[in-house]
C-alpha cells in the first residue's frame, strides 16, 4: 500500500518548524508506524536528506520512548496501542496521515517529533517513591497484602511515561501520569507512610512544571496505551485534600525545573590537531 | 597474562561472608570525597547508582535514553528468581546455585553463582519494600510460578511487566537519590570512551545527544552497566538503542573480553514478517508453563493448524524430552525449533516457525484462567499479528535475546582495569554458556544492590586513587580520539545508510555464528565481516552535523563497533572447539544431537584482550574449578 505522510519538521528548539509531505511507497500492511518511518527515513538518507528524528527504543510497547500525534490523536487510532506496536493494517491505502509531536509547554520541542519529557522525572523525583534504603527490608511475606489490591496497584503500576495522557489532554495536565504513582504506591502498604507527603510534593511539582489542570475530560485514559483508569486522579485529589487539610506538619520540597542540558567539563580541542 | 579471579578460599556457602568481613571499609565521612561514574540505568546500573548514593558517594549516572525509567531492562516479562521456598517444593540457594551451574553447561564460577542464589532472596524482600507490585495469592502471599528449565516454582513476577516494575522500584530509587543531592542524572549521554590514568579507570569522554557537546566527566571508579550486545545481529529482541559501545572502549584500553561466543537464542518471538523488520518481539517463556510446542509431522503440510488432527502432530519437546516436555531451557528448545524447521516442518508463510498451542490448556483450565495468566501477551501477539491466539495457536521462532559474555571480572566485579566494575549484562560472570529464565534480573539486582556498593568501597579503601584532573594528557588523548572518529563518520559522505550496513552484519552473524555453528562458517564469517567492515569505513553516509541531534551519527558509531565485536565473537566461537549450552558447534554434538562439551580441553573462560587495530586478540584463559557441582551431561530427558 501506498501512503502520505505529512510530518512536523523542526531542526532544534529555537527553530519554528513546519509540516513536510513525503509519500511512502510500498508500505506493508504487517509493519508497525515505527518501521514505515524507518522506510522513509532509509529513502531520505540515500537522497542526501535528513532522516526524520523519532524518539524510540524497546519497540514493544513497554518503554515508554515512542509516541506522537497521528491524526490529531496521540499513539494513532488503536486502542491501547503504541506507535511502535500499531501495524500499518489500520490505515487505508493511499491514507494521508498528519504526524506531530506531543505539544505541552512542558514536554518543550527538541527536534522534529522528539520533544524533552524530563519534566516526568522530575515529578517522581518529587516524591515518587518509598524512602527505603537498601538492605532495610523485612522478609517480602511479612506484610501479607490482598490479591485484589496488589491487582489494583498493578493498574496504575503499568504507566510507561509516554506522555500520551499528557498529548491528549485539551488542558496538557499530567494528573493522570501524577496520580498513577500515587495510587500505585498508596495503594500498598509500604507506600502509605509517605502518602500524604508524597501527594503534596508531586502535585507541587507538576504544578510548577506549567502542566494544565485537570478538568474530568478523560481524554488521557482514552489515550493511554495502558488503559491507566481515570480513577487514579480522583485517588490523586483525595490524598492531596487530605493531606492539604493537616498541612501544618508538611513542607512541600519541589525540583527546580530546567530546560538546559548539563555536561561534564568541556576541553577546546581542535578535532584535527594530532596529539 | 595471568587472571586472578580472587575467588575466595574455603567452604562456598560462607565464601560471600567472609570477603565481605575481609573488605576494606571507607570511612563514611570520607565517602562524600569520592566520585563514581555509572554507565547505564537499568537494573544493575539504577539499583547500583541507588545504592552507592545512599551510602553516601557522589553518583554521575549516565543514560542514552531520555530517562533513566527506559533502560532495557523494562522489556523482561516472566519474572525474577528467587530461592525462598515459599512454595515449599524442595528449593534452596544450594539447589538454585545448582540449577544455574548445570543450566550454565559447566561454563560459570561456582563462587559467583552461589553469591547470586544467596542474593536472590534479598532481591526480593528489597523490591517488595520498595512497593514493587508482585502478584500474589488470595491470602496475601507472594506468588510463585515454575519458569523454563527448572522443576521449582521460584519465580516471582509482576503480571506480564517483572522488568519494568523492578526497573521502577531502582528508578524510584534512584530518583530519591537525586532528589538527595547524591546523583547527578545524564540523560541522553552517551560514552564514547573511557579515561585510564596511571592503570586505572578515572573518567569518561561523553557526548551529549542533544546538542551534540563533547564532555569530560572524572572520578575514582567507573561501573558499567550497559546491557549486552545483542544487536551485533540487527535483528534481536534488545532495544533499538542497546548497544555494545562502551563496554567495547573498555575494551580497547585493556578489560578482558571474555566468551563473547556465548549467546542466547530465546525460543519464543514472533517469527519475522518482511525485510523492513526493525527488530524482534519476544512472547514471555512462561508460556511454555501450558502451551505445547508441535510442527506437522509431514513436511511442507499446509493445512491450516486446527485442521490438522493430533495423529499427524509432531509435539517433538515432549517426544525427546519427556521429563521436561515443553520446559526445557532455551538452547534447547531453540536447536530443537531450529531443527524441525530445517527438516521443512516450520509453520507459517516463511517455514520459519513453529506452533505454540494453548487448546489443550484452555479446555482444561478455561479460557478464564487462561487469560488471567497469559493476558496481555496474548492481547500483544494479536496486536501483531491479527490473529487470535485463544483460537488458533500462535506462531513463534527463537531470536538473539541475550549475551552471556561481555567483560571479564572477578569475583569482586572488577574488570582487568583497576576501578572499572562490570555489573549485570555487560560482564560475563554468572551464567556460563547458557542462562537460565528469570535469572536476568535477578543477577542485574543482586550485582547493583548488593555486590558493587561493597567492593567498589573496597577498592577506593585499598587503591586511594590519586587526585587527577582533566588536564591530564590521557585526557586529551581520549577526547581528540573521539572527536576523529566522529569527524571521520561525518566526511566518508558514501552511498549506504548505517542501516544498510548493520542488517548485512547481522545476517552474516546470525548465519554463522547463531544457533549453530562451524568451524569452516566461522571462518567465512571473518572473511565477510572484514570486507564488510571496510566498506563500511569507505561507502557508509551520515546525514546532517555532529552539532545537534543526529540519530544517523549515534548509529554510525555503534554498528563501528559491532563490526569489530561481530569479529572477536567469531573467533572466540571458532577457537572453542567443543559444544556447550548456547555455543553449538556441529562438528561436536552426541549421537542424539545434543551439544556435547569437552571438559578436558575447555573448561575454561575465553578472556580475550586487545593488541592493536591489525593484529590477532590475545586468548588467556581462566581454567574453571568444580568442587560443588560436578560436570555431566546435562540431560532433560
Amino acid at each position: 500500500m501506498k501512503l502520505k505522510l505529512k510530518i512536523w519538521r523542526q531542526r532544534n528548539s529555537s527553530d519554528k518548524g513546519k509540516f513536510a509531505s513525503y509519500a511512502v511507497e510500498n508500505v506493508n500492511p504487517e509493519m508497525s508506524m515505527l518501521e514505515c518511518l524507518d522506510v522513509l527515513n532509509e529513502t531520505l538518507i540515500e537522497r542526501g536528506e535528513e532522516p526524520v528524528a523519532f524518539e524510540h527504543d524497546c519497540r514493544e510497547g513497554i518503554c515508554g520512548s515512542c509516541g506522537f500525534m497521528i491524526n490529531g490523536v496521540a499513539h494513532g487510532p488503536e486502542r491501547a496501542t503504541t506507535v511502535c506496536q500499531l501495524t500499518m493494517r489500520h490505515f487505508k491505502d493511499g491514507q494521508e496521515l498528519v504526524l506531530e509531536p506531543w505539544r505541552a509547554r512542558a514536554f518543550p520541542p527538541l527536534k522534529d517529533l522528539v520533544v524533552d519529557r524530563r519534566s516526568f522525572d522530575r515529578i517522581i523525583e518529587a516524591g515518587g517513591y518509598v524512602s527505603v534504603s537498601t538492605g532495610n527490608a523485612p522478609d517480602g511475606n511479612t506484610i501479607p497484602i490482598g490479591k485484589d489490591t496488589a491487582d489494583h496497584a498493578m493498574d496504575a503500576a503499568a504507566c510507561i511515561g509516554c506522555g500520551a495522557c499528557v498529548a491528549a489532554c485539551p488542558n496538557a495536565s499530567s494528573a493522570l501520569f501524577t496520580g498513577a504513582k500515587i495510587s500505585h504506591l498508596g495503594l500498598l502498604p509500604q507506600g502509605q507512610i509517605e502518602q500524604d507527603q508524597r501527594a503534596l510534593n508531586m502535585v507541587a511539582q507538576m504544578n510548577i512544571e506549567g502542566f494544565g489542570n485537570c478538568t474530568n475530560i478523560g481524554e488521557c485514559t482514552g489515550a493511554c496505551p495502558k488503559e491507566i483508569p481515570l480513577e487514579v486522579i480522583a485517588t490523586m485529589n483525595r490524598d492531596y485534600r487530605r493531606a492539604s487539610s493537616k498541612s501544618h506538619k508538611n513542607h512541600v520540597r519541589s525540583v527546580r525545573p530546567m530546560t538546559e542540558w548539563s555536561n561534564g567539563s568541556k576541553l577546546d580541542i581542535d578535532p584535527h590537531a594530532t596529539s | 597474562m595471568t587472571l586472578d579471579a580472587r575467588t575466595p578460599s574455603g567452604p562456598i556457602d560462607k565464601a560471600w561472608e567472609k570477603t565481605l568481613f575481609d573488605m576494606k571499609l571507607v570511612n563514611p565521612a570520607n565517602k562524600r570525597k569520592h566520585t563514581i561514574l555509572v554507565i547505564g540505568s537499568g537494573l544493575a546500573g539504577a539499583s547500583a547508582a541507588a545504592s552507592l548514593g545512599e551510602l553516601g558517594y557522589n553518583v554521575r549516572c549516565f543514560c542514552f535514553q531520555d530517562s533513566p525509567r527506559r533502560a532495557h531492562s523494562i522489556a523482561a516479562q516472566g519474572g525474577i528468581n528467587a530461592a525462598k521456598n515459599y512454595q515449599n517444593d524442595g528449593d534452596s540457594v544450594y539447589r538454585l546455585f545448582y540449577d544455574t551451574v548445570k543450566g550454565g553447561d559447566f561454563r560459570s564460577r561456582e563462587a559467583n553463582v552461589y553469591r547470586l542464589a544467596e542474593n536472590s532472596v534479598k532481591i526480593i524482600d528489597q523490591c517488595v519494600a520498595q512497593g514493587v507490585p508482585f502478584a500474589r495469592e488470595y491470602g496475601g502471599s507472594l506468588a510463585n510460578r515454575s519458569f523454563g528449565g527448572a522443576l521449582v516454582s521460584r519465580t516471582f513476577y509482576a503480571r506480564g511487566q517483572t522488568g519494568q516494575q523492578l526497573l521502577l522500584g531502582a528508578y524510584q530509587a534512584l530518583e530519591r537519590q537525586i532528589h538527595a543531592g547524591k546523583i547527578k542524572m545524564f540523560p541522553r549521554t552517551e560514552i564514547l570512551d573511557i579515561i585510564v590514568i596511571d592503570g586505572q579507570a578515572r573518567g569518561l569522554v561523553t557526548r551529549n545527544l542533544i546538542t551534540g557537546d563533547l564532555s569530560v566527566h572524572m572520578g575514582d571508579a567507573v561501573v558499567m552497566a550497559t546491557g549486552g550486545y545483542g544487536n551485533v545481529y540487527y535483528l534481536s529482541t534488545n532495544a533499538k538503542g542497546s548497544n555494545a559501545t562502551a563496554i567495547w572502549r573498555a575494551y580497547k584500553r585493556g578489560a578482558l573480553f571474555a566468551n563473547p561466543c556465548y549467546t542466547q537464542i530465546h525460543p519464543t518471538c514472533i517469527p519475522v514478517s518482511g525485510d523492513y523488520q526493525s527488530k524482534l518481539t519476544l512472547m514471555s517463556e512462561s508460556l511454555r508453563n501450558d502451551g505445547r510446542i508441535w510442527v506437522p509431522k509431514a513436511k511442507g503440510d499446509k493445512r491450516p493448524p486446527n485442521q490438522i488432527p493430533p495423529e499427524d502432530r509432531d509435539y517433538y519437546l515432549e517426544r525427546r524430552y519427556p521429563a521436561f516436555g515443553n520446559l526445557v531451557p532455551r538452547d534447547v528448545a531453540s536447536r530443537n525449533a531450529k531443527n524441525v524447521c530445517d527438516e521443512g516442518r516450520g509453520v507459517g508463510e516463511t517455514g520459519l516457525g513453529v506452533y505454540l498451542d494453548f487448546k489443550d490448556a484452555i479446555s482444561r483450565l478455561g479460557e478464564q484462567t487462561i487469560r488471567e495468566r497469559y493476558g496481555n501477551l496474548f492481547d500483544m501477539y494479536q496486536r501483531i499479528t491479527d490473529e487470535d491466539p485463544y483460537k488458533v495457536p500462535m506462531r513463534i521462532y527463537p531470536a538473539i535475546h541475550y549475551t552471556m559474555g561481555g567483560l571479564w571480572v572477578d569475583y569482586y566485579l572488577q574488570s582487568t582495569i583497576p576501578g572499572l566494575f562490570v555489573a549485570g549484562e555487560a560482564n560475563f560472570s554468572d551464567h556460563g554458556a547458557n542462562r537460565l529464565g528469570a535469572s536476568a534480573l535477578m543477577q542485574g539486582l543482586s550485582d547493583g544492590y548488593f555486590i558493587i556498593p561493597y567492593t567498589v568501597g573496597d577498592y577506593l579503601a585499598k587503591a586511594k586513587p590519586a587526585k587527577v584532573d582533566e588536564s591530564h594528557p590521557a585526557v586529551r588523548e581520549a577526547v581528540v580520539g573521539v572527536q576523529q572518529n566522529i569527524a571521520r563518520l561525518l566526511s566518508i559522505k558514501g552511498k549506504r545508510t548505517v542501516d544498510s550496513f548493520h542488517r548485512e552484519l547481522g545476517k552474516i552473524v546470525w548465519e554463522y555464528c547463531g544457533m549453530s555453528r562451524t568451524a569452516q562458517g566461522l571462518e567465512k564469517a571473518i572473511v565477510e565481516i572484514r570486507a564488510l567492515r571496510e566498506e563500511f569505513w569507505q561507502n557508509v553516509t551520515v546525514p546532517g552535523s555532529g552539532n545537534d541531534i543526529n540519530q544517523s551519527l549515534e548509529k554510525a558509531g555503534r554498528v563501528a563497533d559491532f563490526f569489530e565485536l561481530a569479529e572477536l565473537m567469531c573467533i572466540d566461537a571458532r577457537q572453542r572447539n567443543e559444544s556447550c549450552g548456547g555455543h553449538f558447534r556441529e562438528e561436536y554434538q552426541t549421537a542424539e544431537g545434543e551439544a556435547q562439551r569437552d571438559d578436558e580441553h575447555y573448561s575454561y573462560v575465553a578472556a580475550w584482550g586487545y593488541t592493536g587495530p591489525d593484529s590477532a586478540p590475545a586468548l588467556n584463559k581462566e581454567p574453571l574449578e568444580f568442587e560443588y557441582v560436578h560436570p555431566s551431561q546435562r540431560s532433560y530427558k
